[in-house]
């Protein structure tokens, strides 16, 4: 019992570590296979960082284990280099500081790896080293003493290998094994920075004493990145706390550096690899191999001028193929389910307020959150593949060049493709980028790519108002031509938005597009289970409550304030009819069977008649229901934005039914069926909503719809932010209302200017 | 000379990378400094970026960053 001795901490003590590394080396593999499932997830603080903790699985402790972003180094220059930097030095609010940093290193590359390490080592905490692709090392042609490299470093090294889940064991014991009896500290002398020259430690001192006397606590690493990172993150809230002289301090520091021959940075980066080659000597030995791996064998084909450029392209096209093949299936279902469901809830529910909650509220709500799921896993199951065997790295390769004509970099190719499918799914994948000027820019201009939501959308218009022209005998036809360019005007008018985003909203200067190409590894399967498992997770819980808010806001507002009674009771007695001509239907199908002449005809007497009294009764419910939703907050709405919307040639009905689309572009063919009075059933190849279409016409009898019409709302759909789900997504990858307000406002700003100008034009 | 001129296949010494800026000091962490010997890889279908060995790993630069980095031929290229 370990409570019971005075000497050991309780078990019930919470104990912190924190995990870090450079990116790629199987950070989060061993974070999975430390922690489980049940991570919690959330966000630092006035940062878009991901924080993550979980908690030490299998431990008679209570460890919590923060993962921190990967890095290659701790200059606090981006956001995720400063969140490093203050969860280790504990100067995080709510957040305990570590007492323990567990250090990953790709045991393939420790030369690179060690150049973070050197840094954190110098943070004055316990370090625990894990050696990680250790199963690589051999066929890498690598030698390395990992019992040697533990005394050099003077800190205790495992060697893992976290994708196929070895050795993680060794690391859950050293963790405890080092929390329960800490350490010595490592002698400073040990450090590289032992080795900067004696002008640098005179200038941190002075530095640091200013500082100090300036009322500012630092610690000596700040100190140290303050003289040595331009604009650095310290510098910068040093100076947003008011102390603007730090600025010319920093000039005058580094102008005495430079004059005793101390070139910033220089310096550091030399001095730091100069003690990673005296450290490992002996301990990492390298084969020099002219044979060629098959890495690099497979590489040379698939960054080829010309089979690299194919092979991208065929893997490009198998994987959106696989994903609209893949999800058919399961969307199709959902779809079934919910209509099943729905069908449940009107067998039980009588007419009424709490009926169409549920129907077309809660259920269509709960759908349009499901609907996106076959996608989300199965885009992530692609990504997760191309990212862990190596191919994600040199796909941004391939695409750098056509991207940064656009200000951006091939990694925003994936999540801006995707989003031809749909954009939740491409918003989530932006996560690949690292640069969070890039990401934003690509998350923002996201939504502008053709999603699959709006084709119902331009098909409606196109079959009703588009003449069926052709051209170049009959290869070419009109309807096609606009189709595509209703596709492709979203991606083109995504050029000069992203240049513009770049140009004003994240100014500084262009990216850099350092990347490491890693040799090629067949994908872990544990990887890929926690990375589609995470999103969809993420997504359930997070941006799917929004998105089922939404839905049922919006069907609030369509509902009330209207008195339903009437339409209740004559939907009532639809049923009761329906039910009747189903009992009618299979009392004929016996009659049949039995061959009795005279009882079928009067049967089918009976059948028209009931025929006749349910389209009539159908025609009233709709009649009472397109009266209902003109009365409605949805209708008063309509009513009130009439003036804004006539300029775009539309009446308040199309202005109500672009309203109620905010869900999802898709339903305002449901709105216009319901406005139109046929019901909301309608789809977009429904030729009584064509017709009906068609017939609208102005107080003054001139036709609502023309082709001008229909181009403009088509042009105002490929443009403008009508899906919550996308804005909710947004929400929840940004950490910030911010975001999802100004794609709102920039897209409908475009789709609106957008409308008008094809409504001009067409007329 | 500089890195962006290095050919397919060739290797040469850092000598210095030019500028103390943000993508100086990033071209440095990751391992491209002085005395270092790079070979490169091969260059992207577009023609940039450009894939280089250094350190024991492989760097994808672009032309305009991998023209801060200045090299020398060794003597047995």
């Amino acid at each position: 019992m370990l409570g019971n001795e005075p000497a050991s901490p309780t078990p019930a003590a919470l104990r912190t570590v924190a995990l870090i590394g450079n990116p790629n080396t199987g950070k989060s593999s061993l974070f999975n296979a430390l922690c489980g499932m049940n991570a919690r997830v959330g966000n630092y603080p006035g940062v878009t960082v991901e924080q993550k903790v979980g908690r030490l699985i299998g431990s008679k402790l209570t460890v919590d284990v923060i993962d921190l972003p990967g890095t290659y180094s701790l200059a606090a220059r981006s956001a995720d280099e400063a969140v490093a930097v203050n969860v280790l030095t504990g100067t995080f609010p709510n957040q305990a500081k570590p007492e323990l940093a567990v250090v990953i290193l790709d045991a393939a590359n420790i030369e690179r790896n060690l150049y973070l390490f050197s840094q954190i080592y110098e943070l004055g905490l316990p370090v625990l080293v894990v050696l990680n692709m250790w199963d690589r090392v051999d066929a890498e042609g690598i030698t390395v003493e990992a019992d040697l490299l533990s005394k050099r470093l003077g800190v205790p090294v495992v060697c893992t290998s976290a994708n196929k889940r070895k050795g993680i064991e060794l690391v859950r014991e050293a963790i405890e094994r080092l929390l329960l009896s800490p350490p010595e500290a490592i002698q400073p002398n040990r450090f590289a920075r032992a080795q900067f020259p004696e002008v640098f430690h005179t200038e941190v001192e002075e530095l640091g004493n200013w500082l100090a006397s300036q009322g500012k606590s630092s610690f000596r690493f700040q100190v140290d990145r303050l003289l040595i990172d331009t604009d650095g993150e310290y510098q910068r809230s040093l100076c947003q706390s008011g102390l603007h002289e730090i600025n010319d301090r920093i000039a005058a520091s580094r102008n005495r550096l430079a004059e005793a021959g101390c070139k910033v940075p220089m310096f550091e980066t030399k001095t730091r690899y100069a003690w990673i080659r005296r450290t490992i000597e002996g301990a990492v030995t390298r084969r020099e191999s002219k044979s060629v791996s098959w890495s690099d064998k497979v590489d040379k084909w698939l960054t080829h001028r010309w089979v690299g450029m194919f092979a991208f392209v065929l893997i490009m096209f198998l994987v959106f193929q696989s994903i609209t093949f893949f999800a058919a299936l399961p969307m199709q279902g959902i779809e079934t389910l919910q209509g099943w469901i729905g069908a449940q809830v009107e067998g039980v529910l009588p007419p009424g307020a709490l009926r169409s909650l549920f129907v077309d509220g809660v259920v269509a709500g709960v759908g349009g959150v499901l609907m996106f799921l076959p996608q989300i896993a199965i885009l992530f199951f692609f990504i997760a593949v191309l990212e862990d065997c190596g191919y994600m790295a040199r796909a941004a390769f391939v695409m750098d060049k056509l991207m940064s004509s656009v200000g951006l970099s091939g990694k925003s190719f994936l999540p801006l493709m995707s989003s031809f499918a749909c954009a939740v799914p491409g918003i989530m994948a932006t996560r690949t980028i690292e640069n969070r000027k890039d990401r934003m820019v690509t998350l923002l201009i996201a939504p502008l790519m053709s999603c699959s939501a709006r084709m119902p959308v331009y098909i409606l218009m196109v079959s009703a108002f588009v003449p069926a022209t052709t051209y170049a005998a009959g290869w070419v036809s009109l309807q096609g031509l606009v189709l595509l360019g209703m596709q492709s005007i979203g991606a083109i008018v995504a050029i000069p938005v992203a240049w513009i985003l770049k140009k004003f909203f994240f100014p500084g200067e262009t990216a850099t597009f350092l990347m490491e190409l890693h040799s090629y590894k067949w994908p872990s399967p544990f990887v890929i289970y926690h990375r589609v498992w995470e999103r969809v997770l993420a997504f359930v819980t997070r941006a799917g409550t929004l998105i089922f808010c939404t839905t049922v806001l919006v069907w609030a507002a369509g509902y009330f304030p209207g008195n339903h009674d009437q339409v209740d009771a004559a939907t009532s007695s639809l049923e009761k009819q329906q039910t009747e001509l189903a009992s009618l239907e299979s009392q004929k199908s016996k009659a049949a069977e039995a061959q009795d002449a005279s009882k079928l005809e009067q049967l089918n007497g009976e059948l028209e008649r009931t025929k006749q009294a349910i389209a009539e009764e159908t025609d009233r419910v709709n009649a009472l229901r397109s009266s209902l939703i003109e009365n409605s907050f949805l209708g008063l709405t309509g009513r009130f934005i009439e003036p804004a919307v006539k300029p775009l040639g539309w009446d308040w009905k199309i202005g109500v039914a672009v309203i109620a689309s905010f869900p999802a572009r898709e339903v305002i063919i449901s709105t216009l069926g319901t406005i139109y009075a046929l019901g909301s059933a309608e789809d977009h190849e429904s030729e009584g909503l064509q017709a009906q279409m068609k017939d609208a016409q102005w107080p003054d009898g001139r036709p609502v719809f023309s082709l001008a019409t229909a181009m403009s709302i088509m042009i105002f759909f490929a443009l403008c932010a009508q899906c919550s789900a996308t804005l909710m997504t947004i929400r929840r990858e940004t950490n910030s209302w911010r975001w999802p307000v100004f794609s709102f406002v920039y897209m409908t700003t475009l789709a609106y200017i957008g409308a008008w100008i094809a409504f001009k034009i067409f007329s | 000379m500089r890195l962006d001129e290095l050919g397919q296949g060739e290797t040469a010494e850092i000598t210095e990378v030019l500028g103390n800026d943000v993508l100086a000091s990033r071209l440095m962490e990751m391992g491209i400094i002085d005395g270092e010997p790079i070979t490169m890889i091969g260059k992207a279908p577009m023609g940039d970026p450009i894939e280089f060995s250094v350190q024991g790993y492989r760097i994808s630069l672009r032309k305009t960053e991998a023209a801060r980095v200045q090299i020398a031929r060794t003597k047995e290229c």
